[in-house]
């Protein structure tokens, strides 16, 4: 009863999107503003209508409704509650539903925070949400109908979830990255609203960034926690693949990231204004392409979860109207915009000019290496390759590291015009510096590496050019304490942005080069010298799991005779699917991590087993978190709201 | 040709040769890491290559797979089973969904003797899934078969 509920929701929100699409647009179109100003009550309809279907499904995996196929596919009653609640979006149907429902929460909240916007802008970018949504909506009730039944006859016991998803990660991840995807959506939408109403000015950009920022934000925390799920839960202590559907997620990330830089100086100094337009356009397209790779079933991925053709053609035709449609729009309405602006070449403009090129060619490299398989498949006829993680690395890291010394140069830079003597002043002397350091404390604490030489120099000088930023501030206040709490929001989160970066680079620097890994037959009694570390293998036991049974290995770990910890990876057996899953045990610290993973039984007691030390691994996901938190710290900045308001009166003309 | 004109005659050819070298040297990383995937029959007649990283795989054949007394080597013999089958030599810990008569994905490369040395073993994560490589393989051997 519950089920049917749902899926009657579920069409009911497809039809008020076709009337958010169409109504907003009409009233646009005619003049008419009562038309215009309905697109608020259709938007908060279609989001309770989703948020009622997206509840329904819930109530049928708490319940374990086994006559629901979705359900009996991807749940079991032995199932811990919270683990039912997170199997909603475990596969495929359900994950599309969370993602339809995010885009409705983030036009819900288009609704809510953009009064200032005018009434038309405002009709326009709901309309647009409205689209996308019909078309996310209709996708769903066409080819991947969580809310099928099996009736009248239908299995008494569910197939369990996937158990690699049986995990806090899974929790979590899939929500944020969503949000995170999704909210492209927005900026785009504005985009595409400026483009519509051929206003392209700054104030367009004055009402994205903080839209942009909370989907940015919400990307890098939903990276970072998949980052950091497949670090402990695919078993084996890697944080990147280079995983095609990593690949989906990190192309709108770097463009939303070059996206970001160009809003601010579009706003500030009216540069770039079709081109920030375009990387709107392309975030958001990017979002759609990583939509279309994961759920197409194209590419051989980890992720490979719903290989269905039907679908990836829909997404596919879906995509290119969306983006087809976008760049029509832009090649009519962005000609002939100029901007009066000069700057010169040190100045800030050219900075964040040099950081949205960069950012551009490393989404082409990954673009390139994630679409060459497929490309080669079709033309070849069906050979099929793949492109190896060197490729990235040897392409990728090079650029990443041009755009890292760029961001140092361009902590001090101003706008319009910025001269080299100011520019390059002490540069030298923080190189040295910095490189001083690096070195010193490479030879007291590890070996030398020229690579990590270079990667930490680097941190170093950012952190210093960031580190004089804020003392510039302070002297300039003459250094007064309650200045220093007296700073807009934005910088700070500038500030955090770029020090997340910085403690990400030591983060993956040290993990590369100085992680130790040793894969080895251990029996009871065995011992293995690592790093300065013993392992000691003492013992293996079965336990039992709600819904699995576990052989658990005990390793004790000690250091220069001292008891460090006792560490029980497990390899687990899960009865419902009959899957056997790793669960590595990690003793997690800030310098670093001691990783134990059990491979296969070899005899009677001898196992396989996988030891790891893994130095600063954990500085990689404290530093993306960092940079969101910065993100979010710029969105509260008062600005905003003030500068809106006194915007809008320019724009209330109809 | 006036300064300003030559000034920005150099500017174009630096941007052009800069370009085309980043555009050259990327194409060229990537050549250089592109890992083809080869059946069975063809890893068999001798379609592959020797000695070069590659991708093979099929499925585990039953009751081939033999393990080391002392280490973690192992060694296994993959089918597409219609007769064509090559034996893959690792040493290291297999993925969780390896097992006989399942699906299976190697990087690696050909020795001289027809035998594949493994650098990595790949299975996936569903139990259900079967790698596109390997379906293909089983559907092209059952199909020349039926030829």
């Amino acid at each position: 009863m519950i089920t049917e509920l749902g899926h009657f929701s579920l069409i009911l929100a497809l039809g008020l999107s076709l009337v958010l699409t169409l109504l907003p647009a009409w009233g646009v179109q005619t003049g008419n503003i009562t038309l215009m100003q309905c697109g608020d009550s259709i938007a908060k309809g279609l989001f309770f209508f989703l948020l009622l279907a997206f509840l329904s499904l819930c109530y049928a995996f708490v319940v374990d409704d086994f006559s629901v196929n979705y359900v009996a596919s991807n749940s079991n009653s032995a199932l811990p509650p919270y683990y039912k609640i997170s199997a909603v979006w475990g596969a495929h149907e359900g994950s599309f539903l969370l993602w339809t429902l995010v885009l409705g929460g983030w036009t819900f909240a288009v609704t809510l925070f953009s009064r200032d916007l005018s009434v038309d802008m405002r009709a326009r970018v709901l309309s647009i949400l409205g689209f996308l949504a019909f078309g996310f909506t209709l996708f769903s009730l066409l080819t991947s109908n969580p809310f099928e039944r099996s009736l009248p006859v239908f299995p008494g016991e569910g197939n369990d979830l996937n158990p690699l998803l049986q995990d806090f990660g899974l929790i979590v991840h899939p929500p944020m990255l969503y949000i995170g995807y999704v909210g492209f959506a927005v900026p785009f939408a504005l985009a595409i609203a400026t483009l519509w109403s051929g206003r392209l000015d700054m104030a367009w950009a004055r009402w994205s960034r903080p839209w942009t920022n909370v989907a940015w934000a919400f990307l890098t925390v939903g990276i970072t926690l998949g980052s950091w799920w497949a670090y402990y839960e695919l078993g084996w202590g890697g944080w990147w693949f280079w995983d095609a559907v990593e690949n989906a997620s990190f192309m709108p990330w770097l463009v939303g990231t070059a996206l970001i830089h160009s809003l601010a100086s579009t706003e500030k100094r009216a540069v770039f204004k079709t081109w920030t337009v375009l990387l709107a356009i392309s975030a958001f397209a990017l979002s759609l392409l990583g939509g279309f790779l994961v759920r197409s079933g194209v590419l051989t991925s980890v992720h490979a979860f719903a290989q269905d053709p039907q679908r990836g053609m829909y997404i596919l035709i879906f995509l290119i109207i969306v983006v087809g449609g976008s760049l029509a729009l832009y090649a009519v309405r962005a000609q002939g915009i100029k901007s009066n602006t000069t700057f010169s070449w040190s100045s800030r403009e050219a900075m964040i000019l040099v950081n949205n090129l960069l950012l551009v060619v490393a989404t082409a490299v990954v673009l390139l290496g994630t679409l060459y398989p497929l490309a080669y498949e079709a033309v070849s006829g069906g050979k099929k390759l793949s492109v190896g993680p060197p490729y990235f690395n040897a392409v990728f890291v090079p650029v990443m590291v041009v755009l890292f010394v760029f961001m140092a140069l361009s902590q001090r830079s101003r706008w319009k015009d910025t001269t080299l003597d100011v520019l390059l002043k002490r540069q030298g002397f923080y190189v040295i510096g910095s490189m001083g350091t690096a070195a010193l404390l490479m030879f007291t604490l590890a070996t030398f590496k020229s690579y990590v030489l270079l990667i930490s120099t680097i941190a170093f000088w950012i952190f210093a050019n960031l580190l004089e930023n804020v003392l510039q501030r302070f002297k300039r206040r003459r250094w007064e304490w309650g200045s220093m709490f007296a700073q807009p929001l934005s910088y700070y989160g500038m500030l955090l942005g770029h020090l997340g970066m910085v403690v990400m680079m030591i983060g993956i620097c040290c993990t590369v080069y100085y992680s130790v890994e040793r894969d080895l037959r251990m029996a009871p009694g065995d011992e293995l010298e690592l790093a300065g570390y013993q392992f000691k293998f003492v013992e293996i036991r079965q336990i039992n799991g709600p819904n699995f049974i576990s052989d658990q290995a005990e390793i004790s770990v000690t250091r220069n005779g001292q008891d460090v910890i006792s560490l029980f990876p497990e390899k687990r057996l899960y009865s419902a699917r009959g899957s056997v899953m790793t669960e590595a045990d990690i003793d997690p610290g800030l310098f670093r991590d001691l990783y134990v993973a059990l491979g296969e039984p070899l005899t009677q007691s001898a196992w396989g087993v996988r030891i790891q030390i893994k130095p600063f691994v954990r500085w990689i996901w404290i530093g993306g978190l960092l940079s969101a938190l910065g993100g979010i710290l710029a969105v509260g900045d008062k600005r905003y709201r003030r500068s809106r308001r006194k915007d809008s009166s320019n724009f209330l003309k109809i | 040709m006036k300064p300003h004109r030559r000034r920005k005659l150099y500017f174009l050819l630096f941007l052009l040769l800069s370009s085309g070298g980043a555009i050259a040297l990327t194409l060229m990383a990537l050549t250089e890491n592109i890992n083809l995937f080869y059946s069975p029959a063809e890893i068999v007649s001798g379609v592959a290559p020797v000695n070069k990283r590659i991708r093979a795989g099929g499925m585990v054949l039953e009751d081939s797979i033999f393990r080391s007394e002392s280490d973690l080597e192992v060694r296994f013999i993959v089918t597409d089973l219609q007769g064509s089958e090559f034996t893959i030599f690792y040493t290291g810990i297999l993925p969780d969904l390896f097992r006989e008569g399942q699906g299976v994905v190697a990087r690696g490369a050909l020795n001289e003797d027809g035998d594949f040395l493994a650098e990595e073993v790949l299975a996936k994560h569903d139990e259900n899934y079967m790698p596109p490589e390997v379906m293909d393989v089983i559907d092209q051997a059952h199909g020349d078969l039926q030829k």
